[in-house]
């Protein structure tokens, strides 16, 4: 009886001790950093970072995002779509070496991280459509 | 054969739950995607001013949301963009009639909207012909809670007289005419 009870006691413990663990740990959680960059990053053939940020401003607004926050300094532009659920989107424009500029941008879906590539191939795609359509001077 | 039912039932019921949580889960599969309208949408949301002084469209913008309620969450005047909000009712004579129905019928009183946070974003682009000219652009969104402090909707509002009313208002504070692009 004694052991039985002793062994409930343990098995609740060990269920506390693991909730404590997973809560904690999501704070810095995430998959494969190197792989999560890979596909949430592209690089443009460009050097003007003003006009980066104005073109995905304006693709975030096609898209039907509402701008939440910028700062140009930093390269930052944070949206947030609703149609039914909530994305976030957080993009940040940076040079990269002395002819390109990197675009990174991290979603998520319901207060969820989005990690499928595909998302992040969709965007880029209306970026990269958008960039062109800023290229060749069409409103 | 009614323990077949039974099992029938078990298996309908499993199935629908799966597809219920698989659906929450899933992102649409058109979330990123530019929608075949995003053009017309562009269009209805946006209109040119004849100024270069995106500063003052942006502070003039400014101004007519302070008119109507709004309170500026972000604003950034070298990239162009305000962003504001603001609270307000969210009852509807048609969906309360509906609900007063329902529950004569049924005794159960459905929740109805109640109230809304309402989010405007208005961007100030130059605009990339050769007339000296701007765009403004804006989208709105809003979450809508019921009778029950619950969420009811989350969408994007599509509206183009709520636009036009918007942009004329934003005519009149800058003195120049609001055109179509």
């Amino acid at each position: 009886m004694r052991r039985l009870k002793f062994g409930w006691t343990m098995f609740v413990a060990v269920l506390l001790l693991a909730g404590c663990v997973s809560r904690n740990s999501h704070v810095i959680s995430g998959g494969s950093a190197v792989e999560l960059r890979s596909f949430q990053t592209r690089a443009f053939d460009t050097t003007d970072k003003h006009q980066m940020i104005r073109t995905t401003i304006a693709v975030l607004q096609d898209l039907g995002f509402i701008i939440d926050k910028t700062d140009e300094d930093l390269g930052l532009v944070t949206g947030t779509k609703l149609s039914g659920y909530q994305i976030r989107m957080s993009i940040i424009v940076q040079p990269r070496g002395e002819k390109q500029m990197a675009v990174r941008a991290s979603a998520s879906y319901n207060n969820r991280a989005i990690e499928d590539p595909l998302p992040y191939q969709d965007f880029f795609s209306a970026l990269e459509k958008g960039i062109f359509l800023t290229a060749q001077k069409i409103d | 054969m009614k323990e077949f039912k039974l099992r029938l039932k078990q298996i309908f019921l499993l199935l629908l739950s799966l597809f219920v949580f698989s659906s929450c889960a899933s992102l649409p599969k058109d979330a990123f995607k530019l929608s075949a309208t995003s053009l017309q949408d562009r269009q209805l949301q946006s209109r040119k001013f004849t100024t270069l002084n995106s500063r003052m469209l942006l502070s003039a913008g400014a101004g007519v949301l302070q008119d109507m309620g709004y309170t500026i969450d972000e604003s950034n005047a070298v990239l162009g963009v305000l962003t504001a909000s603001k609270n307000a009712d969210a009852r509807d004579t048609g969906q309360i009639l509906g609900a007063i129905t329902v529950a004569l019928l049924t005794g159960v009183v459905p929740p109805t909207d109640k109230e809304q946070n309402i989010r405007i974003c208005l961007v100030i682009q130059e605009a990339l012909d050769k007339q000296k000219s701007s765009v403004a652009r804006i989208t709105i969104q809003r979450v809508i809670w019921n009778t029950e402090g619950h969420i009811s909707r989350v969408e994007s509002v599509h509206s183009p007289e709520l636009y036009q009313a918007f942009f004329d208002k934003l005519s009149k504070a800058t003195f120049l005419e609001a055109n179509q692009i």
